[in-house]
């Protein structure tokens, strides 16, 4: 860093020093208390369920197993299983459909010439910043028109449907940045666009796509709205909603369990994030710079 | 890449020679755009622009799913701005955006200046600090929430160490809403990733110059750091006002589904669910939702108002 050198060039180690010992106690002072929360519940899934609110002590004094493995009765005769295959399986399709609408999309905004597509280009941005609300009710009525309510189509239809404006966006941040060359000679060689998208755009559009998918999962492992609106049979729920039933028929007897299940719900999200983090953080930092 | 070895072997005859040019190159290029974007025209058109639609029809009848719905012109409005528990709800949106809003940015943007140094073990920071933005969304988190702030729990005893005794925040109306603020600005971490972004964007011989100018630290900031990032800046506060306005969920989890005690926490879109979900009222909910949506708009024209009198954009932006 250039701006660490000093003119004062006698105390400039010393002070390049107590500066970097400085900064290391303030990041690890603000990471202490983002952690905690996280740690927290780590803790407490392994104490007591009546030493939870209670206890002060950030870890347990005697772990125990008794909350996790309480977590195998289920709940109201339903299994924690099920509701993490219900979670699975709409991640999996969200995942399926935005990437797939999303880049068809993304495709004709950045690499197709055609008339109107500025115009449609500012309405898809103007959906970005739309509350999602105002379309809630109105959704509700039509998927319950075509009986669709207690299944997992109107959690889905939106993302087979490019309607997650934010991905076709950074999608298309993303393909316009690819070189032009690349499409230009795939014309001369007489690729057609649906050529040129799959063989072409799609494969190099890779971090766009993977950051996509990541937020996408997260985002239906985590969506508790959309759930609690449009299901309604219990073995159909998923682990949102499985939370909420755990509140609902144990309240605080059975806070343990509670707390255990809270925190195998956050593993994929926080494992996804393990690994995709430096995807993720790019992927926000880009949509926030070109906007 | 492989493609270009694979030349096409279809009949010349089946496409012009050079299809870019010409009427008939561009109506294919017409052609092939809607074909791509069909999956989104699709989607506005069905998701978006005919439940926009619908919703304004809504907001002026009176409809409870179960009858077809009955055009009573103004009445959903007159009786929502004479509703306490609506008036309430306005009053608690504003006050979680007003506080939660800066507060989540200042903080953004401090670990954003902290991380933009160059220092060991950098990336591990900055992604620990995103984390909470990926998982605070979740009812787990609500969930733990409730449990940090409730009475006689962390935050409840270590306040009474300090000689202030609230009786827990969740069970506390005055106190209450303040648990979600922390919440939403514990999340600070997307925000600090885009001012990162702004920060490294930043030329470094305006720092070197400004400091044989003999400028402080202090006015390095105000004068170079602050105005080359007030795109990113204006961006933040864009998008996280707009977000603090929605919240929903936190609300709803971190008070028991009832948006209480006494309607501390109903947040706008609480009442709205209720109102729509719980009670049958769909004319009223799409009235509360239009309102909603020109309440963002306003907030959204005022921003982009202001941004010119703040928002500094270089001439030769790349």
């Amino acid at each position: 860093m250039t701006s660490a050198t000093s003119p004062v060039v006698r105390s400039a180690s010393e002070r390049r020093r107590a500066g970097s010992l400085a900064w290391h106690v303030g990041a690890l002072l603000v990471l202490a208390v983002v952690l905690y929360p996280v740690v927290w519940v780590l803790g407490a899934s392994f104490k007591p369920s009546k030493d939870i609110i209670a206890s002060l002590d950030l870890l347990p004094a005697k772990p125990v197993w008794a909350n996790f493995s309480g977590l195998a009765d289920g709940i109201s005769g339903i299994s924690v299983g099920s509701f993490f295959t219900n979670s699975l399986l709409y991640a999996v399709l969200a995942v399926v459909g935005v990437v797939l609408s999303s880049s068809l999309t993304a495709y004709a905004f950045a690499k197709i010439r055609f008339a109107g597509r500025n115009l449609l280009f500012t309405l898809m941005i103007g959906t970005l910043l739309l509350p999602y609300h105002v379309l809630l009710i109105p959704q509700y009525v039509l998927f319950r028109n075509l009986g669709y309510i207690d299944t997992l189509v109107p959690l889905v239809a939106g993302k087979f449907l490019a309607t997650e404006a934010f991905f076709v966006f950074l999608m298309v941040q993303f393909m316009r940045g690819l070189p032009r060359e690349l499409d230009e000679a795939a014309k001369l060689d007489g690729c057609g666009h649906l050529r040129t998208y799959w063989s072409i755009v799609l494969p190099l559009s890779r971090p766009a796509l993977i950051t996509s998918a990541i937020f996408t999962f997260i985002n239906a492992w985590n969506d508790f709205m959309g759930p609690l609106i449009y299901l309604n049979t219990p073995s159909k729920y998923t682990v949102s909603l499985g939370l909420m039933m755990f509140r609902d028929q144990e309240g605080i007897s059975n806070y343990g369990s509670m707390i255990a299940m809270s925190l195998v719900a956050l593993v994929p999200v926080i494992a996804f994030f393990m690994a995709f983090q430096r995807y993720l953080i790019d992927g926000m930092a880009t949509s926030g710079l070109k906007g | 890449m492989t493609l270009v070895k694979e030349a096409p072997v279809r009949p010349a005859k089946k496409r012009s020679a050079a299809p870019a040019a010409g009427r008939r190159g561009r109506r294919r290029e017409n052609l092939a755009g809607y074909l791509f974007m069909s999956p989104w025209i699709a989607g506005f058109l069905l998701l978006t622009a005919g439940p926009m639609i619908a919703s304004l029809y809504y907001a002026f009848t009176s409809y409870n799913l179960f009858t077809p719905p009955k055009w009573v012109g103004l009445d959903n409005f007159t009786t929502m701005f004479q509703d306490p528990r609506w008036q309430k709800s306005v009053e608690v949106t504003l006050k979680y955006v007003v506080v939660a809003t800066p507060l989540k940015l200042l903080l953004a943007l401090g670990v954003a200046l902290l991380l933009a140094q160059k220092r060991r073990g950098q990336a591990l920071y900055r992604a620990a600090f995103y984390m909470p933005s990926l998982i605070g969304a979740s009812v787990s988190v609500g969930f733990v929430w409730r449990a940090l702030f409730s009475d006689d729990a962390v935050v409840d005893r270590t306040q009474k160490v300090f000689g202030v005794d609230v009786g827990g925040w969740i069970g506390n109306p005055d106190y209450v809403l303040y648990s979600l603020v922390a919440l939403s600005i514990w999340q600070f971490g997307a925000p600090m990733v885009i001012f990162l972004a702004g920060l490294k964007q930043v030329p470094q011989e305006l720092y070197e110059a400004a400091e044989m100018d003999g400028a402080g630290p202090l006015r390095r900031f105000w004068n170079i750091t602050l105005p080359m990032i007030s795109p990113v800046l204006f961006f933040n506060v864009l998008l996280e006002s707009i977000h603090a306005f929605q919240v929903f969920g936190s609300a709803y989890v971190v008070s028991d589904t009832r948006c209480g005690p006494a309607d501390a926490t109903l947040v706008y879109t609480c009442y709205l669910y209720q109102k729509g979900f719980k009670e049958a009222q769909m004319g009223f909910a799409s009235a509360m939702a239009w309102t909603l949506v020109v309440a963002v708009a306003l907030v959204t024209a005022v921003l982009f108002w202001s941004q010119k009198k703040w928002v500094h954009y270089e001439e030769a932006a790349k």
